[in-house]
């Protein structure tokens, strides 16, 4: 963890109602998910009720209140990848790593998220792990490639 | 690359003040530099756009640079967009001194060595030449075909994907040399904003995210709305999944989307624009960021811009991941720090928008066309497309394809070019099924409408939709009512909640597809009756949806239900009657037996069951109660003799 969300908060330009989706992302790049401490004190700085941040916060699909994995999986759900069977990818990471999409594993090793489309459609199905991308894949590729972080602990 | 100092710097400047006055043949030299059409040493270009490092370019760059540094080889590495070609990434491109810029295609990192070292020594590594590009002042490669050979690009007309995979996008000296802003520097020291709107108005150019609403009758309405202060909101919230333009153009030219906000900002009156760029999209957002600085320090933006007293601030905010932030009250929401939840219409966000003020919101590419239409006038671009349509397109075309990637094309060009002349048909030589297009609220089609033209009128007329230029294309291995169940689950999931027929409407037609696709829990006579009953309320529920909906996301909701029921009723039926599925997708309507000879009954599958389905005692063969069967699939998966079928 990086700078203290205090710290964040008092490099802001400004501290108007429209800086505060920004600043949630800015807390979310530093922690990996929004804490029920950084919305509090979000909350304090904006002179917002805290039900009304989380309001934000829970609408969009992008923040987490849940830590993530050190190993961080986003598997894109798109037309494209859809097309090319990543219904059955998706099940088949849940059943490897017994979490769903959203949750983190109980070693805090694997998070698992579904994202709309990495809008690299041309090359779909795509996946990727801590900013590692891959792609073309089948259902014996994902255990093997789970299997390689699970050995990198 | 060459150093961005001052001197350059003032060049450049007078360049852009009066384009051109270039004659000195210092400055003619100094351009062709810049824009490569020589080179001193050998250039190697490689495609990094998001599309570009999913096919591993990260990997091919990295290795790049170990071999120029291995072999002591003095060589310039420059990182480009995406040429469009997503289904041949990464690509490899070569410059060396006096010879024409040729493509290699699919250059994984082992690749390099081989390609290199054969280029490098003049030879060519014949199997993975792609193309190479016409170039006037260089030499051309023999046996080599020019990119315009290639039916992939010789199809094409590239406005606004010029720049995309040829210059590099972080640098803003590239796309001044090869005349940009020079649009902007005239528009605001020559035209008044109102003609500006007029020059927009007379070209014939419509919004291209999907709405086609004409793009300099919006700025006009803007324009003539008084106010102290107003707006100008650029929409990269790409957010249907399928389509990835704009990605492309912010990725490989940012730049020319810079200028054409900073020229609406100037037409509406607007002196703070903001870009609004979907969650998802990280590299395109370091991009623009980039490009917004580098426009700063150059003076192309802020106050007081070339000495003519117009101030434009532009400022990049990022989504937050949701669908509906696309529609233009909604993602104003969003930039308020509010639930980006879209609200009624009117008043428009061109009275009322952004913090109560007029606004404007277009699309990048709308966006991306406007410095081509100022340089080249309002007849140039008015002359390219169809009587009601100007203009080009770009499609970004994905699925069962052979050639996946972004093509631009003219207005008027049909959709079966765009398929199987551009596309290169279908892969794996399996028949066409469908295209859909449109985004997910978009509609299929099926192979008699592919004659129809791109064209807002004509696909209108056939019941299609524009959207933003997403293209899906199928084959007999894709399920229709799957499709449809899969778009309706993405607009359930994206529905914001606010209006009762979006939010509940959706869910229930989504619950009549899943009914359709699931096994009979028990076998009546009438459950047929029942299930082809909830088809009849498709469409009914359809119609209320479309019509009472509060916003574009829930109006056009029940397109993929529509469509599919339209085109493809003859598989619904047969999901219904017939219980089968041809494409085998449907998981659950799939039927198991287990072959008494290859059984060994190690009860693996028994045990696996989750209803209990399979009996059979230890070291006999088993059996499937179909009645019990959900059609899950466990059982298949577990058995380790190949006893089990599927049908």
């Amino acid at each position: 963890m990086g700078r203290s969300i205090k710290e964040l908060l008092e490099n802001q330009p400004n501290l108007s109602r429209d800086r505060l989706i920004p600043i949630l992302q800015e807390i979310q790049d530093e922690n990996g998910y929004l804490s029920e401490e950084a919305i509090i004190v979000t909350a304090e700085f904006l002179k917002l009720p805290t039900s009304k941040i989380y309001g934000v916060a829970t609408y969009y699909d992008q923040f987490r209140f849940e830590p993530r994995g050190k190993y961080h999986i986003r598997i894109c759900r798109g037309t494209a990848c859809h097309v090319e069977g990543s219904l059955n990818f998706l099940s088949e990471l849940e059943k490897l790593l017994k979490i769903k999409s959203g949750q983190t594993s109980r070693d805090g090793l694997f998070s698992l998220d579904i994202v709309r489309c990495i809008g690299a459609c041309g090359l779909a199905p795509v996946m990727d792990i801590n900013q590692e991308f891959y792609t073309g894949f089948s259902i014996p590729d994902l255990s093997r490639i789970i299997n390689t972080y699970r050995l990198k602990v | 690359m060459i150093v961005q100092n001052d001197d350059l710097k003032l060049k450049l400047r007078a360049f852009l003040n009066n384009a051109t006055s270039v004659q000195q043949k210092t400055d003619i030299d100094l351009l062709s530099l810049i824009l490569r059409e020589r080179v001193e040493k050998p250039v190697i270009y490689i495609g990094t756009s998001t599309c570009g490092m999913v096919a591993g370019a990260g990997k091919t760059l990295q290795t790049i640079k170990n071999y120029l540094e291995e072999k002591e080889i003095d060589a310039e590495v420059v990182e480009v967009g995406c040429i469009g070609l997503c289904s041949v990434e990464p690509v490899l491109d070569v410059q060396l001194p006096g010879r024409a810029r040729i493509s290699f295609q699919r250059v994984t990192a082992d690749k390099v060595d081989y390609i290199l070292d054969g280029i490098l020594n003049n030879e060519l590594p014949v199997e993975d030449v792609f193309y190479q590009y016409a170039q006037t002042k260089s030499e051309p490669w023999p046996k080599v075909p020019f990119i315009n050979q290639i039916p992939f690009f010789a199809n094409q007309n590239r406005i606004v994907l010029k720049n995309c995979g040829i210059i590099n996008p972080e640098d803003i000296v590239e796309y001044i040399a090869g005349g940009g802003y020079r649009a902007f520097v005239k528009t605001i020291r020559n035209y008044t904003a109102d003609k500006v709107c007029s020059i927009v108005e007379e070209s014939g150019l419509k919004g291209r995210g999907g709405g086609g609403y004409p793009t300099g009758q919006k700025w006009r309405t803007t324009l003539m709305t008084a106010d102290d202060e107003k707006f100008m909101i650029c929409n990269a919230d790409e957010s249907d999944p399928g389509a990835f333009m704009d990605r492309a153009v912010i990725e490989g030219d940012p730049h020319r989307v810079i200028e054409g906000i900073a020229i609406a900002a100037y037409a509406i009156g607007a002196g703070k624009a903001y870009i609004y760029i979907r969650a998802e999209y990280d590299l395109a957002f370091k991009r623009m960021k980039n490009a917004l600085k580098q426009a700063y320090d150059f003076g192309v933006l802020g106050s007081n811009i070339m000495d003519s007293g117009v101030n434009v601030f532009i400022s990049v905010r990022q989504g937050a991941g949701a669908f509906v932030c696309g529609e233009e009250t909604a993602l104003i929401a969003s930039i308020e720090g509010r639930r980006g939840m879209p609200r009624n219409k009117p008043p428009y966000p061109a009275e009322h928008g952004l913090f109560e003020k007029p606004t404007v919101v277009n699309n990048v590419e709308t966006l991306a066309n406007i410095s081509s239409i100022l340089d080249n006038g309002p007849q140039w671009f008015s002359s390219i497309g169809t009587l009601t349509s100007k203009g080009t397109k770009v499609f970004a075309m994905s699925g069962k394809i052979k050639n996946t990637g972004l093509a631009e094309v003219s207005m008027g060009t049909s959709l079966r070019d765009l398929v199987f002349t551009i596309g290169g048909g279908i892969k794996k030589s399996k028949r066409f099924k469908a295209l859909q297009i449109g985004g997910p609220s978009g509609s299929c089609m099926p192979e008699s409408l592919l004659d129809t033209r791109v064209d807002y009128d004509e696909l209108k007329q056939n019941g299609l939709m524009m959207g933003s230029g997403g293209m899906v294309v199928m084959d007999e291995d894709t399920c229709m009512i799957d499709i449809a169940k899969f778009f309706t689950d993405f607009l359930q999931k994206e529905s914001c909640g606010k209006c009762i027929p979006c939010r509940e409407g959706t869910k229930r037609i989504l619950e009549i597809l899943r009914h359709i696709t699931m096994k009979p829990g028990d076998e009546k006579g009438h459950e047929t009756l029942e299930r082809f009953k909830g088809v009849m309320q498709l469409e009914s529920l359809a119609g209320v949806i479309k019509d009472t909906s509060l916003c574009g996301l829930g109006r056009t909701a029940p397109n993929p239900v529509l469509s599919t029921l339209r085109w493809f009723r003859d598989e619904y039926e047969e999901h219904i009657f017939d219980r089968k599925c041809r494409a085998g997708i449907c998981r659950e309507l799939r039927t198991f037996s287990i072959d008494v000879d290859k059984c060994t009954g190690c009860t693996a599958c028994y045990k696996k069951c989750p209803e209990n389905a399979i009996v059979g005692s230890p070291r006999m063969p088993h059996f499937i109660i179909a009645e019990k069967c959900i059609g899950c699939g466990i059982c298949f998966d577990t058995c380790k003799f190949v006893a089990i079928s599927v049908s």
